[in-house]
Formats: structure tokens, sequence, C-alpha cells
């Protein structure tokens, strides 16, 4: 089925309330701290106080003899039982055709500790506050060595690994060097710029959270744990770190709360409660408090980078010249070295056919907690360097921030970018227009005169977004480095009596997959979205998955449902075509009957459904009894969802407050299957984006290598106040190579929004002289900079 | 020591170390998993229920404090059969949650935010659920269900 008839099917395109939602609301949800096994015990991590120490000794003994101790596990310990650190998903390579720096990741530390939260040891006890009490024993001895947290001084810092000395990573590089040089040499104007990409922290509001269980009666373990893809967690964990069969390990992510990327990555915590749940014959139960969250979780962004548009007389873009330095943190989480080079340098033409662009990027090691992909991954960072530096193309060519933008999109798709990446359909002349539109930016002089005579400064900020989505295909994202497949899983599963269970690879952590998914189910089959429920996020239920991230779910997972209801369509045409007494290929199927054209004869699905499980009029010579399809897929390309994001802002200069007066995004998702769930995935997006340019930043003391934003005390996240009702639209042109025609909406409003809101802020400030500006924008570093412009 | 308290309408009483906050004794001596931890210096509202008519924030009590309180959780707000109250009903129907996590003690805080403030406009209402953090929905569609549920509330 094409996308084109699939969108005009019964419930597609329709805002069905979520099915998942009745749990959630009546305190039925089952997220892992919920999930109490007997005779569990508690693990707490004693973790480095030190961003940065050698480890001299460890006396454990208190520690073991305090009440309620069941163990205390070290790094020594690990490494007696032949557990491996943790692995890393995807290889660079630099372009001196040497790897990416890989040094070992310890799952407990064994020499040395790298970062603020590293973890030293394990204590498990009969009750959480026993372990909390006998953590406090471990003594550990610290040799105390300097650190260094920001990556652009990691090169002359003090190694953190033997395996690189200069703290290096990897230095890689997309595009023809020479090419760019000499369209700059030709160019008639350059604007440079140079910016940071601030260090976020996720804070899924449930923090992670795992329980090991090792049955000795069947030699199996279950691993519990608040993560994105149970799948290639266990794929990592037995095939790379403890040497397990598959078959012997189960991996569920029960309800999981919120991810945001930071629960896709195995972390040592779930490999340490796997491997001793065994060693002492106990379910282990570790939950992160928030303190813990804050330091041990993966973190996200954090790039400085110089960036160079090189034009002709007209604004015409020639070249694009870029280089990041993106801090890994102190060891490589699971797809940190992807976040910075193939997520972020392949979507550096953006919605513009700048015909050269030349990419360098040197990945760093710092002691802070490694940084991986975080809502959007390297996505959200190209789109913020491109787009603030296309604004100030505009202003210094002047060029109205939309106009710069019109003289440079790509028109013709599909199109190559000299980035790699090929748009297969898009509108972004169309996307600008709307927004323009929505955003009644006709008036905007009206109301920045409105806002002036109240002593306020108003300004506009565009952002023309594009981001890829589902990670395809395998095979050359494989020679790209990837260490995993990026295919994924459906099983559909039609019970005797029609109704259906679908078992996805895909993980919904919010995403509300059980509504979406069961419309497409009920949509292709004729029967109601009731009668379908949605399993996930169990290795002992799902074939296999490679989980929710990259906004892949729908493009991908949804994609591997469809083709196994085209394997459930063929055969059941085949037994309706036998009910009937026809050829199968005169069987027609829609709405939920199956017909024969140019004769009453029909016959339903729920008919077919019970013939197949009841098979006594049935070709049994010819056909398997059952209606049961299992399919992988694997998409062709990635889908390129992408808008035109348009804020405008009003600053107190005599406080520095900006506030978001208004703030419009006009989307391209391709079809849409539930708007209300669109609109959701848009708005958290748009405030997590808004949340980084105005509020959020993870800072650490560059002396110590201490976190001091470790709580929400110090670490402002949004909230209600903080951000205004958002005006949305949706264009669309479908993704021309999936049968939905979906291209993926869960990462858009964080991708999109920053950029356009310091644009709106440096337009309000450029009066006064403010001509660059890193997020966050807030209050105290907005009314600084307007001082600085002052002197 | 023994603590003698009603939680959602049925009386008990936890023999708990006197160091035992609210939340763990709803969550772990009462099994009511519905209230959630998403903190550790009462910011994030997640453990947010009802202490004798007020939204209290349940890792901030002691069991102790609790000694004699009426305890309404996200449990015991929905009607007897199941029926859901009008604030969750709002919620669902304006697609106020995604991942659930916050949602408990959102509607909890939204409950009381709409009993004690009945005439809040959109903005006091934005004000008013400041003690409340969450990170999937963007706040728009909360700050809809609220308006909706606490219509809800006036015409039960």
């Amino acid at each position: 089925m094409g996308a084109s008839d699939f969108v005009n099917l019964p419930n597609i395109g329709t805002s069905v309330r979520r099915k998942e939602d009745y749990r959630f609301l009546t305190g039925g949800g089952q997220y892992t701290d919920d999930i109490n096994i007997a005779g569990q015990t508690y693990a707490v991590f004693v973790r480095s106080p030190h961003a940065h120490a050698r480890i001299k000794s460890i006396n454990i003994k208190a520690a073991q003899a305090a009440p309620g101790v069941v163990d205390v596990l070290v790094g020594q310990d690990v490494a007696d039982a032949k557990i491996g650190g943790l692995p890393c998903g995807w290889l660079i390579t630099s372009t001196d055709g040497q790897p990416m720096k890989e040094p070992p990741h310890p799952i407990l530390a064994l020499d040395k500790v790298r970062y603020v939260g590293d973890h030293v040891a394990m204590v498990v006890a009969e009750t959480l506050e026993q372990a909390q009490n006998a953590a406090e024993l471990v003594d550990v001895d610290y040799e105390v060595l300097s650190a260094v947290v920001n990556v652009t001084k990691a090169a002359k810092a003090a190694a953190l690994h033997d395996a690189a000395p200069d703290n290096h990573c990897y230095h890689w590089a997309l595009g023809d060097k020479a090419q760019v040089d000499a369209a700059f040499a030709g160019a008639a104007h350059v604007t440079k710029l140079d910016l940071t990409n601030n260090r976020l922290i996720p804070n899924a509001m449930e923090p992670r959270a795992a329980i090991g269980h090792y049955n000795r009666a069947t030699d199996d373990y279950t691993l519990y744990v608040s993560n994105q893809n149970p799948h290639v967690e266990r794929l990592l964990m037995t095939a790379f770190v403890m040497g397990l069969p598959e078959h012997k390990v189960r991996v569920i992510a029960p309800d999981v709360g919120g991810g945001f990327g930071s629960k896709i990555y195995l972390y040592a915590e779930d490999v340490c409660l796997t491997w001793a749940s065994k060693k002492l014959n106990r379910p282990i139960k570790w939950t992160a408090d928030r303190s813990e969250a804050f330091v041990s979780d993966a973190h996200g962004r954090d790039h400085s980078s110089h960036a160079e548009m090189a034009m002709d007389k007209d604004g015409k873009f020639l070249a694009l010249r870029v280089h990041t330095d993106a801090n890994m943190g102190a060891y490589l989480s699971t797809f940190a070295p992807a976040v910075p080079t193939i997520l972020y340098a392949t979507l550096l033409a953006g919605q513009y056919s700048t015909p050269q662009i030349y990419v360098e990027v040197d990945a760093w090691f710092t002691n802070t907690a490694p940084v991986d992909a975080y809502r959007g991954a390297g996505r959200p960072e190209a789109t913020y360097l491109l787009e603030r530096l296309v604004s100030r193309c505009g202003w210094e060519m002047g060029l109205g921030q939309d106009e710069i933008r019109r003289r440079n999109f790509i028109k013709d798709f599909p199109y190559q970018t000299p980035v790699a990446l090929q748009y297969d359909v898009g509108d972004f002349h169309a996307l600008l227009k709307r927004g323009n539109e929505l955003a009644e930016v006709n008036s905007f002089e009206q109301r920045k005169t409105a806002s002036a005579a109240k002593g306020l400064l108003r300004g506009i900020g565009y952002s023309c977004y594009i981001e890829a989505c589902g990670l395809a295909p395998s095979n050359i994202a494989g020679a790209l480095g990837a260490r995993a497949g990026l295919f994924e899983c459906g099983e559909v599963r039609v019970h005797p009596t029609g109704s259906v269970t679908v078992f996805t690879g895909s993980h919904s952590h919010g995403q509300g997959h059980e509504t979406t998914f069961a419309q497409v189910v009920a949509a292709r089959l004729g029967i109601s979205v009731d009668a379908v429920d949605i399993v996930h996020g169990d290795t002992g239920r799902v074939p296999f998955g490679m989980g929710t991230y990259g906004s892949r779910s729908m493009s991908v997972g949804g994609t591997a449902i469809m083709k196994a209801l085209d394997k459930i369509e063929t055969k059941a045409k085949k037994i309706a075509a036998h009910l009937m007494e026809a050829s199968d290929a005169d069987v027609e199927f829609a709405n939920g009957e199956f017909t024969i054209k140019g004769t009453d004869k029909k016959v339903t699905f729920g008919q077919v459904a019970l013939t197949a499980y009841v098979p006594h009029n049935y070709p049994l010579d010819k056909l398997e009894p059952g209606l049961n399809e299992t399919a992988f897929y694997d998409p062709t390309n990635f889908t390129f969802p992408a808008g035109t994001y348009i804020c405008e802002v009003e600053i107190d200069p005599a406080t520095g407050t900006v506030k978001v007066d208004s703030f419009t995004a006009v989307d391209d998702f391709g079809n849409i299957i539930n708007p209300m769930i669109v609109q959701g995935q848009v708005h958290g997006g748009l405030v997590q984006g808004i949340g980084q340019a105005l509020l959020e930043n993870c800072v650490y003391d560059e002396e110590t290598g201490q976190l001091l934003t470790g709580s929400f005390m110090d670490y402002t996240m949004p909230r209600a106040d903080d951000m205004p009702n958002f005006k949305l639209d949706t264009l669309c042109t479908p993704c021309s190579h999936n049968p939905l025609g979906a291209k993926g909406c869960g990462e858009a409003g964080a991708i999109g929004s920053p950029p356009a809101v310091i644009n709106a802020v440096l337009d309000a400030l450029r009066p006064l002289g403010v001509v660059d500006f890193d997020m966050p924008a807030s209050a105290a570093r907005v009314w600084s900079a307007i001082q600085a412009a002052k002197k | 020591m023994q603590v003698q308290l009603k939680v959602n309408g049925k009386a008990h009483s936890v023999d708990v170390p006197p160091n035992t906050l609210l939340v763990q004794v709803l969550r772990e001596s009462l099994h009511l998993t519905g209230t959630h931890v998403g903190c550790d210096t009462a910011q994030c509202g997640a453990c947010t229920v009802m202490m004798n008519g007020r939204s209290v924030k349940s890792c901030n009590i002691l069991a102790a404090q609790a000694a004699g309180a009426e305890v309404t959780t996200i449990e015991g707000l929905a009607a007897a059969d199941g029926t859901m109250h009008p604030m969750q009903a709002a919620f669902k129907e304006c697609h106020g949650l995604q991942c659930g996590f916050c949602t408990t003690g959102m509607v909890m805080s939204a409950v009381d935010l709409c009993t004690h403030h009945p005439k809040a406009s959109e903005g006091e209402i934005r004000e008013l659920l400041e003690g409340n953090i969450c990170r999937c929905t963007g706040y728009q569609n909360i700050v809809k269900a609220v308006v909706m549920g606490g219509a809800g509330m006036k015409a039960a």
C-alpha cells in the first residue's frame, strides 16, 4: 500500500485519545522503581567526588561489616570476573586513517576516576538505607590530579587516558577543502561566527533505575531497566561486555518516564546489577536519585565552533567552512562519536543550496560526564550553528532574515547535498511563507513600536531547520562506523476472534505508540483501535528491535508493522479466496471485508481470522494455519522533516529579562497519523529548545571539575510560567520512500527552536551594539551583554 | 514508630523508622506506586498528594507529620467504579501527559489549584504550576487540561 492510499484510511490523521492514558492517570503505570521482586536487595554506588584522581587504595572492610550489607564490589572484582568495559557503538575514523582513540570504559573504576560521579564501588544491602549507610564507610584514598572541563582547553590538560595522551579522540572531516577554500577566495563577502552550544543535562523526569535478577534454577537473567531500546541494551551487554548467550538474558524496559536520548545507552550500573545478581544470587535494585542522575546520566551538546560563509554580492551562499571542537566527556558513551560527525556535519547544508561545504571536527576527552545524543543529537548543534550564521549573513548583507533564506533555499528535489545526504522531498518556500503568515510578521514593526513605548526591546528571529530521522540504511551506516543495525522489527499477531496484538521493537516512553501504532493497524485491517494492543519494551516478548531514538518510531518501526500487515493481508486473501471459492487474485480487501469484484460475495476479517485458527474449511495442503506475521524493515534513506520557526522576544533592558512573546512553528512531518500527538511532541521539543536558549546550562567548575548545576535548584528547568502558548501549523510533502509517507516529529522542536530564540534576542539587541550572544540568554547574561556593549 | 493515617479513605497503621518520609510510606509500605519520586530537593512535584485537603510534596513530609491525616493519592482520585475524576479526564482529553511520570503529581496539584483558585486565568494557572516540572509536554496542553478539568470539577 502506498502513502497516498494510506492517508485516506479511517483513523489516519485523527486525534484519537491515547489508549495508554488511563493507566498513567490513575497511578497504574509501572515504572522500574515500582517493581519489586521477592528477596530483593538494594544497591548504592560509591561515586568519585573528584573530577580526576588516581585511586591509591579502597578499603571496604568497614562497609562490608556494616549491618545488612550483602557485599561490596569494586573494580578489581569486575576485572577478576572478566567482565569487560562498556563498548562504544560507533567507530569514527580520523582523517589520517587511524581509528578514534577508544580508551577502556570500566564499569567500576580500576586505577583512576575521571569525572565527578565516576563509579568506584557498588554496595549491596538488605535495605536501601543500609546500603546508603554502608556506602559512607567505603574508604577511598585518592591522589587528586588536575582536571579539565572546557573542550577548548583539553589539548593542553593532563591526560585522562593513556590511550589518548593529548586527550584527543579523533580528527574527522567531511567535504572538499580545496574547492571550499577556492570559493572563499573568490567571495564578495565572508560572514564569520564563533559560538558554543551549551552543555545540557537531559533530566527525564523518571531517574534511571534498574533491577538485576538472576534465576539459578533456570540460569536466566532478567534486567528491568528504564531504557529506550532493550534489545540493543541486551546485545551490547551480552555480546560485548559479559559474554553471555542472549537467550539467557531478558531485558524489560517497562513504562519509562521520558528518555530524550539519555536512556539509549548501556550504563555501568545496568551491567553491575546484572553481573552481581548472579554472583550474590539475589535480585538487586538500584534507582538513581536526582543528584545522582545529574552527575551520571549522559549529557548533551557541548560544542565550540567557528563557522564562515562565503557569499556573492547578492547574498547567495558560495561555500561554508566549519570547525567544531566536541566534548566527549571522560569516556565514550554508546553513540557519542557519531553525534558531532555523522549526525551533525551531514546536516550543515540545512535548507540551502550552498554548493560547497567543508567541516572539520575534533573530539576531546575532558573530566566531565560522558556526552551523547540528547533530543536531536547533532542536528540541533548543526541547526544552531547554521541558522545563527545565516541570520548574521542577512544582517551583514543588509537583507532581512527571511530574504537571505529565500535567496538560498533548495527548490528542486531530490537534492544531493555536498555533505552526503540526499533530501527526497520538501517545500521550504511554502514553510517560510506560512510561517510569516502565522507569525503575523507584517505587523511586527507595530508591535516593536508598542514595546518601545513601554521601554522594552522587541526582536524577531528565524530558524529554517531541516533534520534527518530514521538513521539508515544499515549497510551505509556500517560503512560509516556504526556497530549496530538500524532496521526495525514488527510482529502482527491476529487472534482467532479478530483482535490483534502487535509486538514492536520501537519503545514508547511518552510518544504514544500504543495509540498511533494501533491506529495504523486498525486502519489497515478495518477494525477498531480498541481491538489492537501494542506490546513493546520486552526482549522476552518482542522478536527484535532497535528501539526509539532519532524520531524513527513511526517511519521505521511503523513501516515494519506495515510490512508485517502486507504479509497478513496476502495470507488473509488466500484464506478468503478459499472461503469464497475464488482465485486469490480476484480478492479485494477494504474496510475489514474481503470481496470478489463484480459479485456480492464477501467475508469479514473476523471470519478469516477464525478460519485461520479453526482450519476446518481451509486449504491445509497449500497454506499453514494461523495468522501471525513478522517483518524487518531497513529504510533506504533518512527522512527529512523541515520547518520554519519564528520567535518574537521582548527584552527589558533594565533587567535583561527575556520574554518569549510568541513562537510560531510550521513543520513538514510528511503524513501525520495523530495530529494531537504530533502537536504534543512539537510542544515538548520547543520547550526543550527554548529551555536551552533561555534557561538551561550545565556548568562545571573550571578548576575542580565539580558540577555546579547539580540539582533542580541550580539547573534551570523550564516551568509552566516560562513558556508562551505556541502557534503551530503543518504542511505536508509525504516522505517518498516509506509506505506511511511519515517523516518523524519527536525532535524537530528541540532542533529548530534555539537559533530562532537567539536570533530574536540579537535582533532586539543589535541596535545597542550587541552582535553576538551565546546561550542561555538568562537575564544576568543579557544584562551583562548590554552593559558591555555600552563601554 | 507506629503511624496511623487514612489513605484514600482507608485507615492504616504503619510501623516505620522516625526518619521515614510520607512518600516512602505510600510507595513502600502501602504499595501505592502511582506517587512518584522525581527529585531530591522538593522541586519537581512528581510526589504531590493531597493531605487534609491541600496538596503537599510527599517527599518533603515526614510520615510522623502525617499522623492522623487524611491523604488522597492518585489511586484514590477516580470513582470507585474506575470512572476518572474530571481532572484526570481532562488530562486525557487535552493530551496533557506523555510519559506519565510527572502526571500523577501534576494532576493532584491541578485538583488543588482548581479547588482553591477556581477563577484562575491561564497565566495564573501557569504560575500556580511552578512547583511541578514536566519534561515532555511543554505545559501547553497541561494548562488547557487544568482549565477544562476545573470546569468539570465545578459542574460535578
